[in-house]
């Protein structure tokens, strides 16, 4: 029962004790303990990303009536792998006039970003790299190196749709930064903490009944950070090729999709520990390891729920995209950062406080697409005013 | 030599080193990424002080917003990304001399001050430091008017940018 | 304080360890077979027209500068936020006043017209 209730801590433990027992001194062991604890991490975070390959393949099949890849192994099982295969044995053509250090670094950057989110992501209640502190400010701090790699990429590429590409996509992911933080900052506030594991941890209630807005707000705003759709248009085949990883093969190319893979699942499990309770579940308080289970259920709903909207919505042109974010988003995040801290002020401790803050939040939401509404309304008749007035029927 | 101090000086030398190549560099682009280089180096110096909020924030603003507004600017006025010409001009052993007094000088003032040698207060064990920060920021005694002529500050900058930039729409 | 900083640099040692780890193992096993063709830049399938320059739009400036912005305010509400559980209805109305002059500044870039993308 023992091991059962801190599996991981007994096992550091029992290794660190091997290695003092070798000769090594306290701190070395425990450094080393820590690397290999980062190492299985990130190993069976890779995993996970190849099994990442399949999920995709098979949910968009699923959403377009067909069956996806099911020729290798059960079910395609099989397939992610012969991809790997594939990728490592293409030729690696690095186009001519590139520079060709930075050009080989964007991809590392890629994946490197999305590997450290890891770093502080809470799988179980006993499960995660470290809680710091300023565990919420650190995501952002990491999509930055992301931002850094995807211009990087296009610049280093020495091809002008990979410059176009990368500009765009980077002019999208920093535009929407501002939703993202504010849409952050409202289970911070909740929770009165940065660290995720503690924001987790203070989620009596689910931060998604206190404060739906926020939750709709960090997801729409995480999709245009992932670059994913309905926000790909620096991906789009049809307008600029494939963006900022145009001169791209092989395994670079490899390392950029799988990343972006990677990165929509673990902002899949940032909006499960944000706003569905991350590991709570029935069950944990005696076996902390539960806390995986919960916290994986409830991470592939949200990525289910990311290839959802990416196979059922269009593409939204670069100037839509700016204008929705920073004529309706940041507005609509800053009134509702407002009222949550009014409300969660003058709520708190009050019977009435989860009614209260998810009828706030619903009046929020409402006035924002009323107003949006009205504005449409407004100019549809300016448009068509004039256009009656010149008409030949009247 | 602790391991504290290993790391510290690996640090520094990293940031001085990048600090050289960011103006020594011919390529622009190479220097907006050494400066990259060099802020994630600061950043790490927080990191090594216990200061996470301060680090993390050196990420999130130095890196993810100025230097990449760094690149778009180089990007935006430079048509060609090399700089022509020589590094160096005629007068360089004048100002290579007018440094080495200038660092002499600094170095012969600082060294009987005994700032180098005292050791800061450490925060008391319990205490969070962005708890703190964050309580010092809204209290009335401690910083609250500096908080909110900050968003005065950063409003004057935004203003500044829109007319700036309202001028070169003009020009158009 | 200091185990969970070192444990980030492990992370950020061996996320570059493992892309790089799998970038050089397609090095050693892919074929390399460079000709000037193939190591031309792609347009499309056709030779590429025109300089290898792109007019930037003055617009991403822009964007890029209100973003700066409003990430340096947000940068300031992190520590705010974290305090509301522990203090009065005061410390909010201090934060509102904060968020509301930068609101008004986004109303003035918006009614300037330095949010339109064209």
């Amino acid at each position: 029962m023992e091991f059962w209730s801190n599996p991981i801590k007994a096992a550091a433990d029992w290794l660190t004790s091997i290695f003092t027992g070798w000769g090594m001194p306290a701190s070395a062991a425990n450094v080393v303990v820590s690397l290999i604890g980062v190492v299985a991490l990130i190993v069976v975070v890779m995993v996970l990303d190849i099994m990442l390959v399949w999920l995709e393949r098979k949910i968009v099949a699923r959403f377009q009536d067909r069956l996806g890849p099911n020729r290798l192994g059960p079910f395609g099982l099989i397939q992610p792998f012969a991809d790997i295969i594939k990728l490592l044995i293409k030729e690696d053509t690095t186009p001519a006039g590139a520079d060709r250090v930075v050009y080989n670094i964007a991809p590392i950057l890629a994946m490197m970003a999305v590997l450290l989110l890891w770093a502080v992501l809470p799988i179980a209640p006993i499960l995660f790299g470290v809680d710091i502190n300023v565990g919420a400010l650190y995501i952002i701090a990491v999509g930055a190196i992301g931002t850094l790699a995807i211009i990087t990429a296009g610049w280093a590429s020495n091809n002008k749709y990979a410059l176009l590409g990368a500009f765009r996509q980077v002019a999208v992911m920093i535009s929407y930064e501002i939703p993202m933080v504010v849409a952050i900052l409202i289970p911070t506030m909740l929770a009165g903490t940065m660290g995720i594991n503690s924001i987790v941890e203070a989620q009596k209630v689910w931060y998604f009944w206190l404060a739906p807005l926020a939750a709709v707000l960090f997801l729409v705003s995480a999709l245009a950070e992932l670059g994913r759709a309905p926000f790909d248009l620096a991906e789009a085949e049809s307008e600029l090729i494939a963006g900022h990883h145009i001169e791209y093969s092989g395994m670079k190319f490899g390392m950029f999709y799988a990343a972006e893979l990677l990165h929509a699942f673990t902002f899949g499990g940032f909006m499960a520990a944000f706003f569905f309770g991350g590991w709570r579940g029935p069950g944990v308080a005696q076996f902390p390891l539960l806390g995986l289970f919960w916290f994986l259920l409830k991470a592939l709903i949200g990525y289910w729920v990311f290839g959802w909207i990416k196979y059922t919505m269009p593409r939204i042109r670069i100037d839509h995209m700016l204008a929705l974010n920073w004529k309706f988003l940041v507005p609509v995040s800053f009134v509702l950062l407002m009222v949550v801290a009014l409300m969660n002020s003058l709520l708190r401790g009050s019977d009435f406080y989860v009614i209260g803050m998810f009828l706030s939040n619903v009046a929020v939401g409402w006035g924002a697409l009323e107003i949006v509404r009205a504005s449409a309304r407004r100019q549809r008749k300016e448009i068509e005013a004039p256009a009656q007035a010149a008409s030949p029927q009247h | 030599m602790t391991a504290l101090q290993i790391i510290f000086l690996i640090t520094a030398g990293v940031i001085l080193a990048s600090a050289v190549m960011v103006v020594t560099t011919r390529n622009m682009i190479h220097a907006a990424l050494w400066l990259i280089v060099t802020l994630f180096g600061a950043a790490v110096l927080f990191a090594l002080l216990n200061a996470a909020f301060i680090a993390v924030v050196q990420v999130v603003v130095y890196i993810g917003a100025i230097a990449i507004l760094f690149i778009f600017a180089v990007m935006l006025t430079r048509r060609e990304m090399r700089d022509r010409g020589a590094q160096l001009n005629s007068g360089w052993w004048l100002s290579a001399v007018v440094a080495a007094l200038t660092f002499g000088g600094l170095f012969f003032l600082l060294r009987g001050w005994n700032g180098f040698s005292t050791h800061a207060p450490d925060l008391s064990s319990g205490a969070d430091a962005v708890q703190l920060l964050g309580q010092a920021l809204v209290s009335p005694d401690a910083y609250v008017l500096p908080f909110e002529v900050a968003s005065v500050l950063l409003l004057a900058a935004l203003v500044g940018a829109v007319y700036v930039a309202f001028q070169k729409k003009g020009e158009e | 304080m200091h185990t969970e900083w070192l444990i980030i640099g492990l992370f950020l040692l061996v996320g570059a360890a493992v892309p790089g780890a799998a970038i050089l193992t397609a090095r050693i096993i892919a074929p390399r077979k460079p000709n000037p063709i193939k190591q031309s830049t792609y347009e499309c399938g056709i030779e590429t027209v025109g300089e290898n320059w792109v007019q930037f739009k003055a617009q991403y400036y822009i964007f890029a500068l209100v973003f700066l912005v409003f990430d340096v305010e947000t940068v300031f509400l992190f520590p705010w936020a974290i305090t509301l559980n522990v203090l009065p209805l005061f410390a909010v109305v201090e934060g509102i006043i904060f968020i509301l002059i930068l609101v008004a500044g986004l109303v003035y870039a918006w009614r300037k017209g330095m949010l339109e993308w064209a």
